[in-house]
């Protein structure tokens, strides 16, 4: 029988929570043996082929991109996991969301201390995803089956997640593992 | 002399004085019942609604609802819980709170609150509301994006430091913490000492330069869930 | 400081003896004058009355007709209540903004006209309406608005638009209003002759016991909502020890779809005053005080002229009728747009120049109401059932009703109906009978005591009105079978997040997520989860909130959930591919598209 096969990407994200995983050290072994990698920075795979057990999202949804690659995870994946604050609540990206786009944009492209911008222009790049008009939490875009608190969660709550779910038990976090920071 | 005052809480026999709140005499009998606007050295404020148990079937605020003699008071049941996990969740999703680097995270009541529930995201859609920061002051923050209105503040200036700093203006979702000048925390008498500045039970009022002293891993709520020590919490 | 700004309120706070519990007054008569109670005023005041100026601060920022902004030299607020939408505000509301070239919530260039909106005025009977200062216009058109307009612009005196008066005491030299009383039924009890004086005399013949007694023998109930036996409370007032008591008339009428007591105020301040006073005799009260809604303003000279001569025949005063030892006198508090200060203990809060927040329970009212003292917090037609009682005898009153609701009981319909106005019926009569009595035969829903009532469907309509089926203070909103059923249960949650005083955390916050998640569903993006979600969020708003508001604010989508469930389940759909349905891409990310001026290669 083949492996269970897990996703992960980062969205909105700092790639923390990916460190995070690998922090569960030489478990990092038994992990291989127990699942295969498939759509994930860590292998650099880029697109979905075969459906997955279980996707984790690191990050919200900031732009245009990273929705499709959430809808996408979730149309490929049995379950899918928000792995930290970012794609739990937005994260440090949804500090903006209290401040209008615009306003945003101009100081990120044209008003800033540290910006050379002689056009004052705001880019129009397709290379560039246009930004949504805030940070959306995962779960608001598309239905997330758990959620793992922490920024990032250790690496504990991670390698405790994936064993339940490989056992084929809901995730339940022991005190110590829930963690908002 | 103080009459003696029996009633049930959770099933089990529980002794006060008469005129105690049930928060109280839970208190004393060693039984925690989860809270947030209430602090011991503060008249009960019975905001917050976190400490909501069933008296004889009907919701009332712990922190408010004197003991009677016969009354059965529910709190550790699921229903109860339920109730005080929706109120937690729309804590979270009314104000802006990003744990990751609050200087309140580990110590802060509302986040050991959500451990406590095993929250580990709430149901309620986030509302990023806009609000206002003052860091005017010179040795305090007022950072309303995590302000809970719970109201410490405000009873700890009146009561405990004989001042009048704080006050809420607005009322419904619109309503707000302000301090007693137009022009912010630095022209008011507010002192780094005064209670007021350390009753804040989140990290709305911080002291400027003296944030994550404790290291993650020692801070209040790191292993031991809040109330997990029988006597009340909230005397830090 | 300016010289201006103190000359116009030294003298204001020193007519009040610059006292803290009359806050409310003072920035009622700065509102008034200088159209606005600015950072400067705030700070003048507070070093008048010797507090802090954020206290001030505080209570100006609660109050909806209170503003730290100033206002137009005119302020236009029209009434935005669903049935005041149903007859057309709306459009009123857009007439006036063009005629303006204002939206709403602004003032002219000039600084001469200022437009808003507010809930329910208590004119629902004959909406659309709106106030104009103190000055209430009703049956509003678009043409009315324009002309409106340009009368204002001509001269700013709101009293000139008033061309013909109301009938009754609307057309009092005093009120000289143009609303009409729409009394379409009098019964037995309330709207009945009355000669003032009668009922007191006897009351005073007997002992304050007595007087309770006879109350509690005639099973009068409270007619403000809650429905708590009259004499009992009067009996529990009265016991507390202490030097002072107080009565309290509740005449705030916030509750959207209610004017009865507009009318009892209007045509039957005789027999009210009178049933303070015999409450005032009853609990050992020396004051009594009528807590005035600021809506009802322009009724306010002529209630302080029935006062006066009331005084003048020894009704009320030292020694009242002769009564040796027996002082009373009554004096009106003006509200300032809350409908949570119809609440009793938000009621007392406001009358102590305090933010309307309720207080916490237990000390209730009977043992420490204002300023501590134990008062009686009664409405206005409770109050006019006592006078009756007193007139007639606890017997005759009992006689009408049933055995558990005793009595009449006005009611307020509006809405689909061909016969808006008030009826006197007795208690226990079915809401069919009220129906058909109204013209509306046709009603798909009744909205039996208002927003935080119940809305009633017609499997239900053989049931009555009264303590045991349908309690109410006597709103009742007429839904015709064109009306959508959800769009008015978000009109009234809207009315909710508006209102609530925002102290507790579920109503607060409870009552935006009930709206969202009704919002979610009128945008045909509900889920079949979205009723679970609804039903659960609703009884915790439910259930931990601290007051009556936040209690019965999730009742229109409790009740319709229960009685129209099909008006959601028709809505709903099963959300595809595991996204969420009210996430839309193209509106996320519409700003950006509209910035960089590129197309979404996504959505
Ligand atoms: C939000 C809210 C608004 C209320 N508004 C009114 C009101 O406008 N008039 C009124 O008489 N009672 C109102 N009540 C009920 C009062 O709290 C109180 O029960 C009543 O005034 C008692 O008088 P009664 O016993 O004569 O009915 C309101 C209650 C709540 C919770
Ligand atoms: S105040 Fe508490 S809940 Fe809010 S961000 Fe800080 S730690 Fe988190
Ligand atoms: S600032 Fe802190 S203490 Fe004051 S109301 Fe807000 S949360 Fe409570
Ligand atoms: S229920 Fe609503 S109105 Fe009542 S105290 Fe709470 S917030 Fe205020
Ligand atoms: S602790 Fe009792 S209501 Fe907040």
């Amino acid at each position: 029988m083949s492996k269970p096969k897990i996703a992960t990407t980062s969205l909105a994200g700092c790639f923390g929570c990916h460190m995070s995983l690998l922090d569960i050290d030489e478990r990092i072994l038994e992990l291989a043996e127990l699942v295969e990698f498939h759509k994930s920075p860590i292998n650099d795979i880029k697109s979905f082929s075969a459906q997955c057990a279980v996707g984790l999202i690191e990050g919200g949804c900031c732009n245009e991109e990273n929705v499709e690659v959430l809808r996408a995870f979730r149309s490929n994946c049995d379950v899918l996991i928000s792995v930290g604050d970012c794609a739990i609540m937005g994260g440090i990206p949804a500090m903006r969301n209290m401040i209008p786009l615009e306003e945003c944009l101009q100081e990120a492209f044209v008003d800033g201390p540290t910006v050379h911008n002689p056009t004052r222009a705001i880019p129009n790049d397709v290379e560039i995803p246009l930004l949504l008009d805030k940070v959306y939490p995962c779960h608001e875009v598309v239905k997330i089956d758990y959620h793992l608190p922490g920024c990032p969660p250790p690496a504990d709550t991670l390698w405790e997640a994936l064993v339940a779910l490989l056992n084929n038990k809901p995730i339940s976090l022991p005190y110590d593992l829930i963690k908002y920071d | 002399m103080e009459k003696v005052v029996t009633f049930l809480l959770d099933g089990e026999v529980i002794q006060g004085q008469e005129g105690q709140s049930i928060m109280q005499a839970a208190d004393k009998a060693g039984k925690y019942i989860p809270r947030l606007c209430a602090h011991k050295d503060l008249t009960p404020h019975g905001s917050c609604r976190i400490c909501t148990v069933l008296v004889n079937g009907r919701p009332q605020s712990a922190c408010t609802q004197p003991i009677a003699d016969g009354i059965l008071v529910e709190s550790e049941t699921p229903k109860v819980n339920q109730l005080r996990t929706d109120i937690i969740d729309m804590l979270f999703v009314e104000g802006n709170h990003f744990c990751m680097f609050c200087e309140k995270s580990g110590n802060c009541e509302l986040q050991a609150l959500a451990y406590r529930f095993g929250i580990t995201a709430p149901k309620y859609p986030y509302q990023f509301p806009q609000r206002d920061v003052d860091a005017s002051h010179p040795d305090i923050f007022l950072d309303r994006d995590r302000c809970v209105l719970c109201g410490r503040c405000v009873r700890a200036s009146k009561e405990l430091d004989g001042k009048n700093v704080f006050q809420f203006v607005g009322r419904g979702v619109e309503k707000r913490i302000a301090v007693n000048s137009e022009k912010g925390l630095k022209d008011t008498d507010a002192d780094v000492v005064d209670k007021a500045i350390s009753v804040c039970p989140v990290g709305a009022i911080l002291k400027k330069r003296v944030g994550y002293a404790v290291p993650v891993g020692r801070r209040l709520y790191d292993h031991q869930p809040i109330g997990s020590a029988s006597e009340d919490e909230t005397t830090k | 400081m300016s010289e201006r700004i103190k000359a116009v309120l030294d003298p204001i706070c020193r007519e009040v003896g610059n006292d803290r519990t009359s806050l409310l007054d003072i920035l009622r008569e700065v509102q008034h004058r200088c159209g606005g109670v600015s950072g400067e005023a705030v700070d003048l005041i507070a070093k008048r009355l010797n507090i802090a100026r954020v206290e001030v601060e505080s209570v100006v920022s609660f109050y909806a007709f209170l503003s730290d902004k100033p206002n137009g030299n005119v302020v236009i607020r029209i009434c935005d209540d669903i049935i005041d939408r149903m007859h057309g505000s709306e459009t009123v509301a857009r007439a006036f903004e063009s005629e303006l070239g204002i939206q709403m919530g602004q003032t002219t260039e000039d600084g001469k006209i200022s437009l808003t909106h507010t809930p329910c005025i208590g004119m629902c009977d004959q909406a659309p309406a709106a106030l104009i200062d103190d000055v209430v216009v009703t049956h509003l058109s678009s043409d009315t608005a324009r002309s409106i307009v340009a009368e204002l612009r001509e001269n700013p005196d709101p009293t000139r638009l008033v061309k013909e008066l109301g009938n009754g005491n609307n057309a009092h030299d005093l009120v000289s209003s143009m609303v009409q009383n729409n009394i379409r039924l009098r019964g037995p009890v309330l709207l009945a002759d009355f000669e003032p004086g009668t009922a007191l005399k006897k009351a005073l013949s007997l002992s304050p016991v007595e007087v309770i007694r006879n109350v509690k023998t005639a099973r009068l109930r409270g007619r403000g909502g809650a429905g708590f036996p009259t004499g009992m409370k009067w009996e529990f007032t009265r016991a507390t020890k202490a030097d002072k008591r107080y009565i309290i008339c509740n005449a705030d009428e916030g509750e959207p779809g209610t004017f009865k007591d507009r009318v009892l105020l209007t045509e039957y301040p005789d027999l009210l005053f009178e049933g303070m006073t015999i409450g005032g005799y009853a609990i050992g009260a020396a004051e009594g005080i009528v807590y005035l809604r600021g809506e009802y303003a322009y009724l306010r000279k002529f209630l302080e002229s029935v006062l006066e001569r009331r005084r003048e025949e020894g009704l009320i005063g030292k020694n009242v009728c002769g009564v040796e030892d027996f002082e009373f006198d009554i004096r009106i508090q003006m509200g300032a747009g809350a409908y949570i200060c119809g609440e009793e203990t938000a009621l007392i809060s406001s009358c102590e120049g305090l933010r309307g927040d309720p207080k916490n329970r237990p000390p209730f009212p009977a043992q420490s109401g204002y300023l501590g003292y134990p008062s009686s917090v009664n409405n206005v037609e409770t109050l006019c059932c006592a006078a009756r009682i007193m007139e007639h005898g606890p017997g005759w009153f009992s006689s009408h009703g049933t055995d558990r609701s005793a009595g009449t009981k006005l009611l307020s319909i509006s809405g689909d109906c061909k016969r808006p106005g008030i009826y006197e019926v007795s208690l226990s009569t079915s809401l069919k009978e009220i129906l058909s009595l109204a013209g509306a035969e046709d009603a798909q829903a009744l909205q039996v005591g208002g927003p935080s009532g119940q809305m009633v469907g017609r499997q239900e309509f053989d049931k009555t009105i009264c303590y045991d089926d349908f309690a109410t203070g006597g709103s009742m909103m007429v839904f015709g079978p064109q009306r959508d059923l959800l769009e008015v249960v978000h009109a009234f949650l809207e009315f909710f997040v508006e209102e609530s005083c925002g102290y507790c955390t579920p109503c607060r916050v409870g009552n935006v997520l009930l709206k969202q998640g009704i919002e979610k569903i009128l945008d045909g993006k509900g889920e079949p989860a979205d009723l679970p979600y609804l039903e659960e969020l609703a009884q915790t708003v439910k259930m931990a909130s601290r007051c009556g508001l936040g209690q019965t604010s999730p009742n229109p989508v409790l009740s319709t959930l229960k009685r129209f469930r099909s008006e959601y389940e028709r809505r709903v759909k099963p959300a595809l591919d595991g996204r969420q349905p009210d996430f839309d891409l193209s509106e996320a990310v519409a700003q950006a598209v509209s910035i960089v001026g590129r197309e979404s290669t996504h959505s």
